[in-house]
């Protein structure tokens, strides 16, 4: 990852999703400061398949949080788009949430006392559109990741897959630029860890930029880069293991 | 010392207190003014069928806690309502019996001395006299500005009525029955609630001319005129011809309606009573319970010294000064209501915080529900405002069923209690009015604070949870 390539931003402005530099996060344990993120300096071209690497305590966690603008950091520049992330009202961050972001997570949090197309339906609700409509859209989008006819069911009904299949039409439905996945397939199964991979590599396939958390080096290799956290940095490409890195930086410069 | 050391701690107890309650204001208005702001940002959603829709969802989802939270704040309500129609039922008790006579009056009435006096021995009976009446009329709290007697009266005592008293038989045409005869001053008008209907009251000629005039109340004309307009009728007293000049209506029971008065001079002169006098009577304007007692002092003061009786003598006159016993009974009343108003408020508050406290519960219950929210793009305050509107939602509905048994129980209560005690027990619709905003305002701040908490949710931490 060289460093020259971000001196040059003007050129990767327009195709870049997103954009760290130099950003830093503590967090105050006590009287202590916990340094968990370090001069990260990080770009996702638009239309990337990404997935972010590391040991648990790496930072990739509050790494996710930062880019899904749901957690603050305190020093350089997050990029997202054209926008600059840094002190937004609560307001704001929630918009861009609701209309550039769909989250994806590992405990798929969907509301239990919802259908699965309510569930699908809610980001609509907070843009203000009609339950009708909603309801609408959110059954096209049920019916892409194959599950029309458990529309009117809860979440306890359905499997794990079901549910992050379900968890990933409420992530499309508000056609955000970006996906941020949460160890999506950390409480499936392999088989159905695969699907959900295809399912991801889909989204990718039409345009949306992706980025998955894992552990798992068999999600991972899906992707077309891994980055790699290491104790709260980026680790440069020589540090990485031969056999795992990928030509997706070269892609996006 | 130790007083002193005592006034000081109380005192410094009593500032912290206001300081306290000022401080708990304080925080109260800004959080209204922070949710009128909400409101405002999320008004589109006020209305919204989808927001109401996602409310009762809620609350359907929680049946238990919903009822138990309603029940808390009903209960409240529904005492504070009931309680505060007692306190009025007591006040309209309290006001119905003083409603006969002013509440500034005061009456002095000659009796029987009972103690030995300036060579005059015990039990003598004692008159007044017209004199007594002038001097009287100059009593007033000495300094400049003091108050003193605005309207003056007096009454001479008709004797050898039907029943021993100033029942007089009052005829017209063949109709005839016995009514009470007040022999008094025009000012009497002002001593009794009462008001004159039609023609008019007593005058000072009537007096000074010793007319025959006299003035009926409504029961009489009632009785005697059924309907015909009595004003210029001739009536016949005891056999004396009077012409009725007025009718007057009272606030109080049927049996002040049903008397007649007529000038003291003319009635001295008709009935035997030269220059004598029963009783002085007079309103004393705006003064409190002290300056009617210094007032009344000073009358009893210039009738010891005229008539030769001890001015401590207990019986000699007797004197009922309305203004004290109203303002005792008022204070009385005051408490009681005061008492009633604090038990009920504390009562409902405690309905509110069970509100506030379930609510807490469920905001914590919903730590996950909210991440998820924001992360989905719910800004703090449509989170705020979700919990707000449930919590209003709530109270309000709980407020209005408990609003409508106090009331109905309130409504039995005035068909089955009728006593001197307790009169009509209502609430005005503006109290209810009052108290239905103050319950909205109160659901609202219930709920409040637990949205505050729940807007600082942390999707980051929630959503992680396992």
């Amino acid at each position: 990852m060289s460093r020259a390539g971000y001196r040059a931003p003007l050129a990767l402005a327009s195709s870049a999703v997103l954009r760290l530099e130099k950003v830093n996060k503590y967090y105050r344990v006590g009287t202590h400061s916990l340094h968990v993120l370090r001069d990260i300096e990080l770009e996702v071209a638009d239309g990337e398949f990404v997935a972010i690497m590391g040991a648990s305590g790496s930072g990739k966690s509050t790494l996710l949080n930062i880019l899904g603008i749901l957690d603050d950091y305190d020093s350089g520049d997050y990029w997202l788009g054209d926008t600059l992330i840094r002190n937004l009202t609560e307001r704001r961050a929630a918009n861009y949430r609701n209309r550039f972001i769909g989250f994806v997570f590992q405990s798929f949090n969907l509301l239990p006392f919802k259908t699965a197309l309510e569930n699908v339906a809610l980001p609509l609700y907070y843009q203000g559109i009609t339950r009708r409509k909603r309801n609408q859209i959110a059954m096209q989008y049920l019916e892409r990741v194959g599950l029309r006819d458990w529309a009117e069911h809860t979440p306890a009904e359905m499997s794990g897959g079901q549910k992050q299949r379900v968890a990933i039409a409420r992530a499309l439905i508000g056609k955000p630029r970006l996906i941020l996945a949460d160890e999506p397939t950390g409480a499936l199964d392999s088989e159905t860890s695969q699907q959900i991979m295809d399912l991801m590599s889909e989204i990718h396939q039409t345009g949306i930029t992706v980025l998955v958390v894992t552990h798992d080096s068999d999600v991972a290799a899906r992707t077309q880069r891994i980055i790699r956290l290491k104790d709260g940095k980026v680790m440069s490409p020589h540090e990485m293991l031969p056999g795992t890195s990928h030509p997706g930086m070269q892609v996006a410069t | 010392m130790l007083v002193a050391l005592l006034t000081a701690i109380a005192i410094g107890i009593g500032a912290l207190v206001a300081l306290g309650v000022l401080v708990l204001l304080a925080i109260l208005v800004i959080a209204l003014l922070k949710m009128a702001w909400v409101a405002i940002q999320q008004r589109r959603d006020l209305f919204s069928l989808d927001r109401w829709a996602e409310v009762l969802d809620t609350i359907r989802r929680n049946k238990t806690r919903t009822a138990l939270t309603m029940i808390s704040v009903a209960w409240g309500i529904f005492v504070l309502v009931f309680l505060l129609g007692l306190g009025r039922g007591l006040d309209n008790g309290l006001r119905h019996t003083f409603a006969r006579d002013a509440t500034n009056g005061v009456w002095v009435t000659a009796s029987k001395t009972s103690i030995a006096h300036d060579g005059y021995d015990v039990g003598r009976k004692l008159t007044f006299d017209n004199r007594d009446y002038e001097r009287a009329k100059s009593a007033k709290v000495p300094g400049p500005g003091g108050q003193g007697i605005d309207h003056m009266s007096a009454r001479y005592f008709i004797k050898g009525g039907s029943f021993g008293g100033g029942e007089m038989l009052t005829k017209r045409n063949n109709k005839a029955n016995a009514f009470q005869l007040n022999a008094v001053y025009p000012d009497s008008i002002y001593l009794a609630a009462q008001f004159v209907e039609s023609g008019r009251f007593l005058v000072p000629a009537d007096i000074d001319q010793r007319r025959k005039s006299a003035v009926i109340g409504r029961g009489v004309r009632d009785y005697l005129f059924e309907g015909e307009n009595p004003i210029g009728q001739w009536i016949q007293i005891v056999g004396v011809p009077f012409q009725v000049v007025g009718v007057f209506s009272g606030q109080g029971d049927a049996e002040q309606e049903r008397q007649i008065y007529i000038p003291v001079t003319t009635a001295q002169l008709a009935f035997n009573g030269g220059d004598k006098i029963n009783m002085l009577e007079f309103t004393i304007g705006e003064a409190n319970a002290e300056e009617a007692k210094v007032i009344a002092d000073q009358v009893v003061a210039q009738l010891a010294e005229r008539h030769h009786f001890d001015p401590a003598d207990p019986q000699a006159v007797r004197v009922h000064n309305n203004v004290e016993a109203f303002e005792r009974f008022s204070k009385i009343f005051w408490m009681i209501s005061t008492f009633v108003i604090l038990i009920g408020g504390f009562t409902l508050a405690a309905g509110v915080i069970g509100v506030s406290n379930i609510m807490m519960i469920a905001v914590k219950e919903r730590t996950r529900e909210i991440g998820v929210r924001k992360a989905l793009g719910a800004t703090p305050s449509s989170i705020v405002f979700m919990i707000i509107q449930e919590a209003v939602f709530l109270t309000g509905i709980a407020g209005l069923l408990g609003l409508s048994a106090g009331l109905a129980l309130l409504e039995v209560a005035a068909r089955t209690v009728q006593n001197e005690f307790v009169r009509n027990p209502s609430i005005n619709l503006d109290v209810g009015i009052a108290a239905t905003i103050a319950l909205i305002i109160a659901g609202a701040l219930a709920g409040y604070f637990p949205a505050r908490a729940a807007a600082r949710v942390n999707p980051v931490h929630t959503l992680r949870d396992q």
